[in-house]
């Protein structure tokens, strides 16, 4: 055993002095079932390192929001939050937008499309918008689902150029609180007594007839009187429909709700009338535009209509009371 | 708490010894003072020179622009989806190293590398600030006092300076040259022209000015590499031991002729050698074969009268034959022997490779996605519309007509995106800008038919007289009610 070195720093317990032979380490006294611990301190960059850390911490602590108290925390002297630098990041996001949203507020719908930039920018912020507000009913992908307008396609209620979306957007569908709303009201021609089960299956008939589902019968035949004297006034001697009370094409192959006998039955029978709420008190203004632009970009936005048939914008007539 | 004693006689540290090599010339140091005047001149100058291609892209003839995904070698232009062509560089490089090592050694450690070359203009300055050899050891260990400070001062100083000018260079190559200095200077450059700055100018004077031959002994995994890449037949600096052992002085060798080497013992291949290590200890990690110790070694001899070559570029198997008194094989058939030719082989095929996909590549692109939500619309007059996202590359550096047609599905018409009006056309054109990729949106309608997908192609052809095109497979989806 090798004996300890005069020079031997003065310990607690005197036997730590002993020293290992092999690598020259001190013992530090400790022994479990002849497994002796060796004294191997830290290395000096460890020791450095574990300083700095704790100078650091001091420091954090007296700098910035650290320990938890009853009601808040420490606020620290640099006066940082967290949400005070989420509001001046989303103030700078702000200051960026400013110019493009201030254009926005001011343009003329019809001519933004033409407006490629200041357009790109309201379809990202309406689509954004669109996830917010309006997927619940239109669904993500802006198709809709029966009963819920699908916004890409080429046909529309109440018109699908830009300030037709807009007033639809502002002042929503049906809205009993809203006097600009757009309403019609078709009657429950079953459920109201206006025509027999008979008389429906025939005007349910014609209609197929019309949309290319059916051939003629004399069911049709019979049907399409009956749709002359109940049905033209709103939807068109033809069945083109009529935007400016909302009353549907209903040539094409395009059903809100549904084209099969059932469905159409039950439409005529019981009237649908289905709302939207008006957005104009909830969104701002801006929002609404971008809105307009993004649902007008989805695939079925339609050119602005030729001056001399401006009519449909004016608050939508509810439909004449029935025969 | 107390420092912790070192363990005595055992320690994992070895304190670096420092390196004070003597001046040399010969013919290798005047190799190296060329190849060095050569590499410096390409780093600094290299950003500085201009290419004209044209009003669209940037004039800097070498130009990694990182912000615009953009990479510029004087006639090329390589996009971030080329990037297999640095890859293939890179390989040539490490090819190139290989075939480098197996052929001339460690010529790369001894002339080009960067830690060699900046090493060396460091322990220049070394030379003109202190002194030679025999000064700089007395600086070193004379006590610190106004004389040392001073010229420790003016040396680190302009050890700084160099530092400074090498990491101010490399910013260069990733913005434009003249414009970057400017902003430098004015102090409006972008804070990561700063930070890599500082962070290559202090490597560059702490590697050259302090830490020199360690770089290549402790961190460098590349001589590493090496050791197990040499063997017999490799180029390596060689101390001919056989001729020079046992070494005695002049004087000895005169009273005993026979019992002496050629070897003198004068130790000047130990005092020129920039990483400190003698030479005749044979081929060892620390030799960067610089060959300044066959200067020194041959200035020796010829002062003594001996033939120079004692110590001389050899291969092991050539000083075996050389001992035994044969003739070692002539320097070319070294050179070019099996293993460097298959590496030479390697290197240019890559690199012919590289040249060939370089000549025939296009310069436009299309691709297009299909629109998942909603896959198709139902249109009221019963066609079916598809949306599909298409991206136009313009890899040109000038804005280029280009059109995109429909080919297959019979019927369809397609139209650029946001509005329902549209014609019988099954084609649009873009103008794609210079340098640029376009993304346009178009819509596809077709008839319902039978209600199943169908698949067609979008195809690209620029409409200008040079030409090109290019085309992608798409799915025209359908209800199948």
């Amino acid at each position: 055993m090798a004996k300890p070195p005069a020079s031997a720093r003065k310990r607690s317990v005197q036997q730590a002095n002993r020293r290992d032979e092999v690598t020259g380490t001190d013992f530090v006294g400790h022994e479990w079932d002849g497994i002796e611990e060796l004294n191997t301190p830290l290395p000096r960059w460890w020791l450095w390192a574990l300083y700095i850390s704790i100078v650091w911490g001091v420091v954090y602590v007296i700098l910035y929001p650290a320990w938890p108290m009853l009601n808040s925390a420490t606020s620290g002297t640099l006066g940082w939050t967290s949400r005070g630098q989420l509001s001046a990041e989303m103030d700078a996001e702000a200051a960026r937008r400013a110019p493009m949203v201030r254009a926005l507020a001011a343009v003329d719908l019809n001519a933004l499309p033409a407006n490629r930039e200041l357009m790109q920018f309201a379809i990202a912020g309406g689509a954004a918008a669109f996830r917010a507000n309006c997927v619940q009913c239109h669904g993500s992908g802006a198709t809709g689902s029966p009963g819920y307008a699908n916004l890409r396609d080429d046909d529309w209620l109440w018109g699908g150029d830009m300030n037709a979306i807009h007033f639809t957007i502002t002042n929503g569908i049906r809205n009993p609180d809203h006097p600009q709303t757009r309403m019609s009201l078709m009657p429950a021609f079953g459920r109201d007594g206006i025509l027999t089960g008979q008389q429906i299956d025939d005007v349910v008939s014609h209609v197929r007839v019309i949309s290319g589902q059916e051939r003629a019968s004399a069911a049709s035949a019979r049907g399409a009187v009956i749709f002359a004297e109940n049905c033209a006034v709103c939807h068109g001697p033809t069945g083109e429909g009529m935007r400016s009370v909302g009353a549907p094409r209903l040539t094409d192959r395009i059903w809100l709700y549904g084209g099969d006998r059932a469905t159409l039955t039950t439409s005529v029978a019981n009237a649908r009338r289905a709302v939207m709420p008006a957005w104009g008190g909830r969104l701002d203004p801006v929002t609404i535009n971008m809105l307009t632009a993004y649902v007008h970009s989805l695939g079925g936005g339609e050119a602005a209509p030729a001056p001399s048939e401006t009519g449909a914008q004016p608050a939508a007539p509810t439909v004449p009371a029935t025969p | 708490m107390t420092a912790p004693a070192p363990a005595k006689g055992f320690s994992l540290y070895a304190k670096r010894e420092p390196v004070f090599p003597k001046a040399v010339s010969g013919n290798f140091r005047r190799l190296k003072w060329a190849i060095m005047a050569v590499t410096l001149t390409i780093y600094y100058v290299t950003p500085w020179l201009r290419w004209d291609r044209g009003p669209y892209a940037p004039t800097q003839a070498v130009l990694v622009d990182l912000a615009h995904r953009r990479f510029y070698m004087f006639g090329i232009e390589i996009w971030p989806h080329e990037f297999y062509y640095v890859a293939g560089l890179l390989i040539m490089a490490g090819i190139g190293l290989f075939l480098l090592t197996s052929a001339v050694g460690r010529a790369w450690c001894g002339y080009a590398c960067p830690q060699t070359v900046w090493t060396d203009l460091f322990q220049l300055i070394d030379r003109l600030v202190d002194g030679d050899r025999n000064a700089q050891f007395r600086l070193h260990a004379a006590p610190w006092g106004p004389g040392k400070i001073a010229r420790r001062l003016v040396k680190w100083a302009i050890w700084l300076l160099i530092s400074l000018a090498t990491g101010g260079a490399w910013v260069f190559y990733f913005a434009d040259a003249p414009q970057l200095a400017g902003q430098l200077f004015n102090g409006s450059a972008a804070p990561v022209a700063y930070s890599a700055i500082l962070v290559l100018t202090l490597t560059t004077f702490v590697f050259g000015g302090f830490m020199r031959e360690q770089v290549c002994i402790y961190m460098c995994p590349w001589p590493r590499i090496q050791t197990a890449m040499l063997d017999e037949k490799s180029l390596i600096v060689t101390y001919k031991d056989m001729r020079g052992e046992p070494r005695g002085s002049v004087k000895a060798a005169r009273a005993e002729p026979d019992k002496f080497g050629d070897c003198i013992d004068c130790d000047q291949c130990v005092a020129v050698c920039p990483t400190g290590i003698d030479i005749r200890d044979g081929a060892q990690v620390g030799c960067i074969t610089c060959a300044l110790c066959i200067d020194a070694c041959d200035a020796v001899m010829a002062q003594v009268g001996r033939p120079r070559g004692l110590i001389d570029y050899a291969t092991l198997a050539d000083a075996k034959v050389e001992q035994a008194g044969g003739k070692p094989a002539p320097l070319l058939k070294t050179i070019f022997r099996a293993r460097t030719l298959i590496y030479l082989g390697l290197w240019s095929a890559i690199g012919l490779g590289l040249l060939f996909t370089l000549g025939n590549r296009t310069r436009v692109d299309i691709s297009a996605a299909q629109e998942r939500n909603p896959r198709f619309v139902q249109l009221s007059a019963g066609d079916i519309r598809n949306a599909y996202s298409i991206n136009i590359s313009n890899m040109e550096s000038r804005p280029r007509q280009m059109r995109v047609a429909m080919e297959g599905l019979a019927g369809g018409h397609m139209w650029q995106g946001e509005s329902s009006e549209h014609g019988p056309e099954r084609a649009i054109d873009v103008t794609v800008p210079a340098d640029s990729v376009a993304r346009v949106t178009v819509f596809v309608a077709a008839p319902y038919g039978n209600g199943h997908s169908e698949d067609f192609h979008f195809t690209l052809r620029a409409l200008d007289r040079e030409g090109g095109g290019d085309n992608h497979a798409v799915t025209f989806s359908r209800p199948l009610e």
